[in-house]
């Protein structure tokens, strides 16, 4: 009889690993809550750092949903049991499933913007996500971003929800500094005569072909960047915003009116993710992120036997280190499974 | 002596190993918070003092860190204490108590 596993979470992560399993000969059972796979990429229009279509990694992924995964689509898991080697998910609708293995790739969500009150997301009418901004690209392909909008001055802010004790979250996101400068590349191409200032505190872009991005975004687009966090956004009367930041590159205050401000939210772990670990007793860290059992060298399974855990659940990552990671995680479920 | 119209301008760089950091010892003591700051500028952002003044917190910080104290007696007269800098810190400064401290670090050292 061949081994089964169920995979939590039909996002990047766990689409890929269901698709290596199946390809390995392990039966999968593919949960996922939404009525569509694919997660987060869904919400993307172009990826960094080549701006590519998001849809075409979505294909490549749906390509794995061969013979051999079961898909369950708007399933919600009630309950896990595991007994004798065995686990037992129980869904809302009332089905049971079994399998000898279980992963958990129920990945992130993004930081809720309101949090952040002095930035004025859902109080100011020109202040927006840059999931927000993704979305509009996705949809609104060729239109101008600030139609009727007569100057064109646009603030992008870096860390919202990342780096910040007041928001609770210690962590660097990672990726906002890049998707930053990806998406003031592609306001410009959209609004050429739109001035673009990114507000950082330090830019990381620390993987391949990244920091090219950002000389790009300077040398071609002539995107702006000021050293220093916002502090606070205010509204104009009318409707044009304020922000105040310190211009820490010549030590003086600095105060600008923008027509847009665009808050690049971080990852925060989903609540589903921290459901699942508190169901099961997994170890989340400081930063609320599952560990795995061992942070270098035993990446992608848990303390638990049979608990495996792929993508975002463990901490920020792009595109590419999850697919990678779901890899890592089907080879050792394998391996378990033998 | 003839005065050629030369004279010798001071050194303003920061020579770190001639400084006396016992003043910055003894302050990181007494408000350990003072050690997280990543230098971001929230706080002289938010600063009314810094609106209207050339007070700037962030670099009295980060001077006071390199051993650096000149003005500092005057500078820190400037600030009105209303913790507006310490509200916005992403990274829980207790910049009150920094402003306090050195007072107090001034007073001891006879600055």
């Amino acid at each position: 009889m061949s081994k089964t596993a169920i995979i939590i979470g039909g996002g990047t992560a766990g689409m890929e690993t269901a698709s290596q399993l199946a390809r390995l000969g392990v039966e999968v059972d593919l949960i996922e809550k939404q009525p569509h796979l694919g997660g987060h990429l869904k919400n993307w229009d172009r990826l960094f750092p080549n701006r590519r279509n998001s849809d075409e990694v979505f294909d490549y992924l749906e390509k794995g949903m061969n013979d051999g995964i079961s898909l369950h689509l708007n399933a919600e898991i009630s309950n896990i049991r595991k007994s004798e080697e065995k686990f037992t998910i129980a869904l809302q609708d009332g089905k049971e499933l079994q399998s000898d293995a279980l992963v958990i790739a129920t990945g992130y969500e993004v930081f809720d913007a309101r949090k952040k009150e002095e930035y004025g997301y859902g109080i100011y009418d020109n202040v927006i996500t840059s999931v927000e901004l993704e979305e509009f690209f996705r949809s609104n392909k060729q239109k101008n971003l600030l139609e009727g909008v007569a100057s064109k001055r646009i603030g992008i802010i870096h860390c919202v929800g990342s780096r910040d004790e007041k928001a609770g979250n210690l962590y660097c996101s990672k990726l906002c500094c890049v998707t930053g400068v990806k998406q003031a590349i592609e306001i410009k191409e959209l609004m050429p005569d739109a001035e673009i200032f990114c507000f950082y505190m330090d830019l990381r872009m620390f993987d391949r072909h990244f920091e090219e991005m950002y000389y790009e975004a300077q040398e071609k687009w002539g995107i702006q960047f000021i050293r220093g966090r916002l502090s606070e956004a205010s509204e104009n009367t009318d409707h044009t915003l304020l922000v105040k930041v310190e211009d820490t590159l010549t030590g003086l205050p600095l105060k600008m009116k923008v027509d847009l401000l665009i808050l690049l939210v971080g990852f925060v772990p989903s609540p589903e993710t921290r459901r699942l670990a508190a169901m099961l007793g997994l170890k989340e860290g400081d930063d609320r992120f599952l560990c795995p059992a061992d942070e270098h060298t035993i990446t992608n399974s848990t303390e638990i036997p049979g608990v495996f855990l792929a993508g975002t659940v463990k901490g920020p990552a792009g595109i590419a280190n999850t697919i990678t990671d779901a890899r890592a995680t089907a080879i050792q479920v394998a391996d378990y499974l033998k | 002596m003839k005065s050629f119209g030369y004279n010798i301008t001071e050194d303003r760089q920061i020579d770190f190993d001639a400084n006396d950091r016992n003043v910055t010892v003894f302050i990181n003591e007494i408000e350990p918070s003072i050690l997280l700051c990543m230098g971001c500028g929230s706080c002289t952002a938010t600063c009314t003092t810094g609106h209207f003044t050339d007070f700037n917190i962030r670099k009295i910080h980060t001077l006071i860190q390199r051993g650096e104290l000149k003005h500092l007696k005057k500078e820190i007269m400037k600030c009105m204490l209303c913790g507006k800098c310490q509200l916005v810190c992403p990274r829980g400064v207790n910049l009150r108590n920094l402003i306090l401290s050195i007072h107090t670090a001034l007073e001891k050292s006879g600055l």
